[in-house]
């Protein structure tokens, strides 16, 4: 029997590591820190997460601020989304770009007040803050609070473990951020997350995560859980992981995001990359990204070639078992011509044809907390 | 019947001139919920130490290696209804398939209950 284990250099040690040992937590290399994998299990805890509420820590992302004047019409010159009419307290996703068009990454921009926060991929953290650095006039001040944990409470139990432990947090809807105090305790909560169901991400000092995370779990509504549910879970979602089914070589519309490049700011432009998009957005590119459902209960994982008769038409990014649905779902870029919804071909897995076809995504649906 | 273990967490069941081979205890542990099983073909030859089964959990594909040289001569259709047998019975029901004993001088090298139990105290 042998498994993959990726190699890494020197290893980051997160603000909960202890505490996710004292949890029963595998830990694994994963963004350049040593991160849970799984508690009890995968299966059993993207369920839980599906029926209950589960914690997530997520404090290898980059939580970062732009602030000083003008600093959203400074930072919408590098991201196609609108960040200038965003309303405090309200989120955004959206994506850093290059001149070519290419996804540096995918980041949530949020206004939050005195500052517009960012919370960006943990392995592109450095990455995103060179290049922001290097674009950004330097009277935009660009911080890294890199004393602060992040923590992701997600699940259909979610709001109201939150709202019983930090009064008010309850009121929040999808994609809204408001500080709380939960006793002394500054809290900085966006309803947001990245798994499909409802929850929360709560910025919090690291020197307090502990103590929270404690709370969090004392509730037998939540049980922590590990990158390996979060990942099932995401792909269930529809959602794009960066570094695998986003990268450098590939543009929003491509990835069929095109949801995060605003109508106005497409007609406009104005930034960085903004001739490639809408030269894409007029072309539609030739290839696209699609979710596969995939007959039998073999799974097919990240690389595998896609083929209509003898003809490669694609790969997969992304790939898994679907715990909820049963069976195995992907996400691959293929060429245009066969993206529609219905449309079937055959992912190739140790040299068998597995039969796949083009499903909507998500695979399973959202259950985003909207207002009552 | 002798039961004997590889440093890649196989066990193999020897019961005249067919052995039974699984994934241990602590293999399945290590991958986690198995979603799918691929099993060889029946009548197919493996070698030692070649690849003979792929076994999947939710988050990755594993090799199965070959314990010793011989014929397939029966697959556990049982996991291809029910894959998590291997983690709730990984050294009983969850047995992957049966071969033939091509050279039994390849068991010799091998370990017993005891020197697996302490390989695997040492990971």
């Amino acid at each position: 029997m042998s498994e993959e284990t990726p190699e890494v250099d020197e290893l980051g040690t997160l603000p909960l590591d202890a505490w996710h040992r004292t949890q029963g937590g595998r830990m694994v290399p994963f963004a350049g820190y040593e991160m849970p994998i799984q508690y009890e299990g995968i299966v059993a805890e993207h369920e839980w997460t599906r029926t209950s509420a589960s914690l997530f820590d997520v404090s290898h992302m980059g939580q970062l601020s732009v602030s000083g004047d003008g600093a959203a019409h400074e930072l919408e010159k590098l991201l196609p989304g609108a960040i200038e009419s965003l309303k405090p307290g309200k989120m955004r996703y959206s994506l850093l770009l290059t001149e070519a068009g290419g996804i540096i990454d995918d980041l949530m921009v949020t206004n939050a007040g005195p500052h517009i926060a960012l919370v960006v991929n943990g392995a592109c953290k450095w990455d995103d803050i060179a290049h922001l650095r290097e674009h950004l006039p330097d009277a935009i001040t660009l911080n890294h609070y890199d004393d602060q944990a992040l923590l992701a409470l997600q699940g259909p139990k979610a709001g109201e473990v939150l709202e019983a432990l930090v009064p008010g947090t309850g009121e929040l809807t999808f994609m809204n951020a408001a500080f709380f105090d939960w006793d002394g305790v500054p809290l900085w909560v966006s309803r947001a997350g990245y798994t499909g169901e409802d929850g929360f991400e709560i910025s919090v000092h690291a020197a307090q995560v502990e103590k929270l995370a404690d709370a969090l779990v004392a509730d037998d509504r939540v049980k922590p859980a590990g990158l390996g549910a979060r990942d099932s879970l995401r792909l269930e979602a529809g959602l794009p992981l960066y570094g695998h089914d986003l990268d450098q070589n590939i543009d929003p519309v491509s990835a069929d995001l095109s949801f995060a490049l605003t109508k106005k700011r497409r007609e406009l432009g104005g930034y960085m990359g903004h001739g490639a998009v809408a030269a894409r957005l007029a072309d539609g590119g030739t290839i696209r990204r699609v979710g596969l459902k995939i007959e039998g209960r073999m799974p097919a994982r990240e690389g595998a070639l896609v083929f209509a008769g003898d003809t490669e038409i694609g790969r997969l990014t992304s790939g898994g078992f679907s715990p909820t649905l049963g069976y195995p779902i992907a996400m691959a870029y293929v060429a245009v011509e066969h993206a529609a919804e219905g449309t079937t071909m055959e992912i190739e897995v140790r040299k068998k044809r597995l039969p796949a076809t083009v499903v909507p995504m998500p695979f399973v649906p959202h259950r985003y907390y909207r207002g009552k | 019947m002798a039961r004997y273990f590889t440093d890649e967490h196989e066990w193999i069941d020897l019961e005249g001139d067919l052995a039974t081979v699984g994934i241990t205890d602590y293999a399945q542990e290590q991958l986690g919920d198995i979603v799918f099983v691929e099993l060889p073909e029946v009548g197919s030859n493996v070698d030692k130490g070649g690849e003979a089964a792929v076994v999947e959990s939710v988050k990755a594909a594993s090799d199965v290696y070959a314990p010793i040289t011989g014929e397939v001569m029966e697959a556990n259709a049982a996991l291809e209804e029910d894959p998590a047998l291997v983690n709730t019975s990984p050294e009983e029901e969850g047995w992957f398939f049966r071969m033939t004993v091509g050279d039994k001088t390849e068991l010799e090298g091998l370990m017993d209950a005891k020197a697996y139990k302490a390989f695997c105290d040492e990971l």
